[in-house]
């Protein structure tokens, strides 16, 4: 997956997306303002700038599924694996909730099911839900799954059709729900898909890259133009329409801001 | 043997130095005070008892209420969050954990430097042990999402055909508290053979007899039986020493083999080890101080006694509070963002109370344990060890709650606040530890009786011909078979 600051607008689609996508409980305020969102994809916020007039710089982030997952080192019934395909996967059935997966992950990406937050009793929440996606029970833990349910519905149909996966075929919540296709999604093994493609351009970088676990969501950097009549990214007043553009996103530190979306 | 000629020395100097054993004792009236105890008909039971153990068993039941309550609703009860998901709960099983290694440092590797301060407190300690490893022993699996499944984690035939994770440090875990508590409680029975022997001879209840005496397993003290002892003593010791430091250092991989900073630097090991042992001693004298003091023991746990696991305490907490130097002094050597960001939190952030309560707790308040008065005093050495036992959990609290709360992305850092249930179940384990604890001093010989007096035989006589200490003899028997 390659996701482009250049065009993010921060809308939240994909995180709306993600969420009725992939039967993701609502936890409710009480338990967002304990740090217990169960969000699998989120936007992340770093401010720049002066106090008084900030920018704010955005960042979808969910799993990375890196190469070498910190989380699969450290679960003790080995919950978390790779799959044949390269994906990091939850195995729901298997997990006993050590949570040691979540503490290792150094993007946060992982949540856990703290109490039982999907009710799978009221007869009518059953309709609302998802029928490809698990609904996970209470001690358990879950994440970003790359739409695994849409993956091997598109292998499936093409194997009904008797053919090869298409470049680009497969396409994830977040990304269809992307207004600005910020977010996009294929096979890294295959040359034509367009991530390939994308993960060649020089702005292309890996968050927290320097920690060697070589995560395959990867990012473009915003480019910001330098000239300082026409810089947008500082010191003017944030609005939506107006700021397009921006900063190289690895390094755009600033006060981080508490897990509130 | 080298063995075999310096504690003859030792045994020698201590004759002019302060003796581990107070004046006027005869091999009688040691085997009379310790078994009195136990054999105090119930309603002869001193108050004081009945009041500790009463309050003990009300904490009890505050623990069943926090186990039950936990179960029915989930781990959410606490305040455990992402990105704190460990919290309370890992802290309260290495605290308790790093308890119970006094006891086997003193049944094990003091008994293998044939050290004799050790025999009137190793049983009392290795008990501890015990207690304190059912306590930690606890919370691994209880801090589970699913406690049910806990078993997954252990290697055993299954039609999944799934193994455990071996690369996992919690993997790792379950075999080296199972394997302490396995070994620390066959230690514990084998030493309480010889004296199960010698209530079963000394009591005139008919019922305590017939129940001493199924638990000696047939002991008659003859010369073969005692060969025997002492090579099972003498093997488990070997067994128990290395897992004094193999358990501790397991434990501290649990954090070690992570990505977390504040979590994975390399003096992890030695620093866990010592800091356990350092809350242990604590917590023995914490312990062995109002104990003496009510059953009047002062004669068996001398102030010798606790001079000297005062200056273990005061050893083993130096080099913890090195270990803070130095966790500070590499993540600024080291210059790497995230760690520096680490220090910053650790000492300025959210949670920074934690960190200088604990350089007070750990760091300062030890520093009068160098002087001879103050290891002589009874009330101040109490307050240190409270002190310690405080500093050693805002230790852990330090090292998993701080670097939790602010790893890598700042978008995700929050910062832990417990909950009722966090408390309730710490303060209920404390209720499980004191309850087993008062069961054991009433029930069982709480000073290790026959070495009492091989003790006394030694001072008396300035002679080591009875024992010498239990070590070397079975060392010897040992080397004869070669």
């Amino acid at each position: 997956m390659v996701i482009d600051l250049n065009s993010c607008v921060g809308c939240n689609a994909c995180v709306v997306a993600c969420q009725s996508e992939n039967n993701i409980p609502i936890v409710g305020k009480q338990q967002v303002s304990m740090g217990r969102e169960m969000h699998w994809l989120r936007i992340d916020r770093y401010y720049g700038g002066d106090l008084d007039d900030p920018v704010m710089y955005r960042q979808p982030m969910a799993c990375v599924h890196c190469e070498k997952a910190p989380c699969e080192l450290v679960c003790p019934v080995a919950a978390t694996v790779h799959d044949h395909e390269g994906l990091n996967v939850m195995v729901y059935n298997r997990c006993v909730g050590t949570k040691y997966c979540s503490n290792n992950c150094p993007y946060k990406v992982r949540r856990f099911n703290f109490l039982w937050y999907s009710d799978d009793v009221t007869p009518s929440y059953k309709l609302l839900r998802n029928p490809d996606v698990t609904v996970r029970s209470r001690g358990v833990m879950e994440k970003c799954t790359y739409c695994l349910q849409r993956i091997k519905d598109v292998q499936h149909q093409a194997a009904v059709e008797q053919r090869e996966l298409e470049a680009n075929e497969v396409v994830t919540a977040c990304q269809q729900a992307c207004p600005t296709n910020a977010i996009i999604f294929g096979d890294i093994n295959n040359p034509e898909s367009d991530v390939v493609q994308l993960k060649e351009l020089p702005l292309n970088y890996a968050v927290l890259g320097e920690l060697n676990v070589f995560p395959r969501t990867t990012y473009l950097a915003q480019v910001i133009n330098p000239n300082p009549a026409l810089r947008n990214d500082v010191g003017i007043e944030y609005s939506f329409e107006e700021h397009h553009g921006g900063h190289g996103g690895e390094e755009s530190g600033g006060e981080g801001d508490n897990h509130s979306e | 043997m080298a063995l075999s000629s310096e504690p003859l020395n030792r045994a020698g100097n201590i004759e002019r130095k302060e003796p581990y054993i107070g004046p006027g004792e005869t091999l009688d009236s040691i085997n009379n005070k310790i078994t009195d105890i136990v054999f105090t008909a119930p309603r002869d039971t001193p108050r004081g008892w009945f009041l500790g153990f009463g309050i003990a068993f009300l904490l009890l039941m505050v623990f069943l209420y926090a186990v039950t309550d936990l179960l029915i609703r989930g781990v959410g009860v606490w305040g455990i969050n992402i990105p704190v998901a460990w919290a309370w709960d890992i802290i309260n099983f290495v605290w308790w954990i790093g308890i119970g290694h006094a006891g086997t440092l003193i049944s094990a590797i003091l008994l293998l430097f044939a050290q004799d301060w050790r025999n009137s407190i190793n049983r009392f300690a290795e008990a501890m042990t015990l207690f304190a490893v059912a306590c930690a022993g606890l919370f691994p699996i209880l801090h589970l999402g699913r406690p049910w499944f806990f078993y997954w984690l252990i290697p055993y035939p299954n039609t999944f055909g799934m193994w455990p994770q071996f690369r996992s440090a919690l993997t790792w875990d379950v075999f080296a508290i199972s394997t302490y508590a396995l070994i620390s409680l066959l230690f514990w029975l084998i030493g309480l053979v010889p004296d199960f022997a010698k209530m079963r001879d000394t009591t005139k209840n008919s019922m305590l007899k017939f129940i001493f005496g199924i638990a000696s397993l047939g002991w008659r003290g003859s010369a073969k039986h005692w060969n025997r002892y002492e090579i099972a003593y003498i093997l488990l010791a070997g067994l128990s020493t290395p897992l004094v430091v193999s358990v501790h250092s397991i434990i501290s991989l649990d954090f070690a083999i992570s990505v977390v900073p504040g979590w994975n630097p390399t003096i992890f090991p030695p620093y866990f080890v010592a800091g356990a042992v350092f809350a242990g001693f604590a917590m023995v004298l914490l312990l062995v101080i109002p104990i003496r003091h009510f059953y009047g023991l002062q004669n068996y746990i001398t102030m010798k006694h606790i001079d000297n696991m005062c200056k273990i305490m005061l050893a083993t907490g130096l080099v913890v509070v090195y270990g803070y130097i130095v966790e500070l002094y590499i993540a600024l050597y080291s210059g790497v963002e995230v760690e520096l960001a680490l220090i910053q939190n650790r000492v300025f952030g959210i949670h920074a109370t934690s960190f200088w309560a604990l350089i007070f707790f750990n760091g300062l308040a030890i520093q009068p344990l160098w002087f001879k008065s103050v290891r002589r005093n009874l009330p101040a050495i109490f307050i240190i060890s409270i002190s310690i036992s405080i500093g050693m959990w805002l230790e852990r609290f330090v090292i998993i709650v701080n670097s939790l709360s602010t790893d890598y992305l700042p978008s995700s850092w929050a910062p832990f606040y417990p909950t009722i249930y966090d408390v309730a179940l710490y303060v209920g384990t404390l209720g499980l530890f004191f309850t087993l604890l008062f069961l054991f001093i009433r029930t069982l010989p709480m000073i290790n009786i026959f070495e009492m007096q091989m003790l006394q035989h030694k001072t008396a006589t300035g002679s080591s011909v009875v024992d010498s200490g239990v070590g070397e003899q079975a060392m010897e028997k040992l080397g004869d078979r070669h």
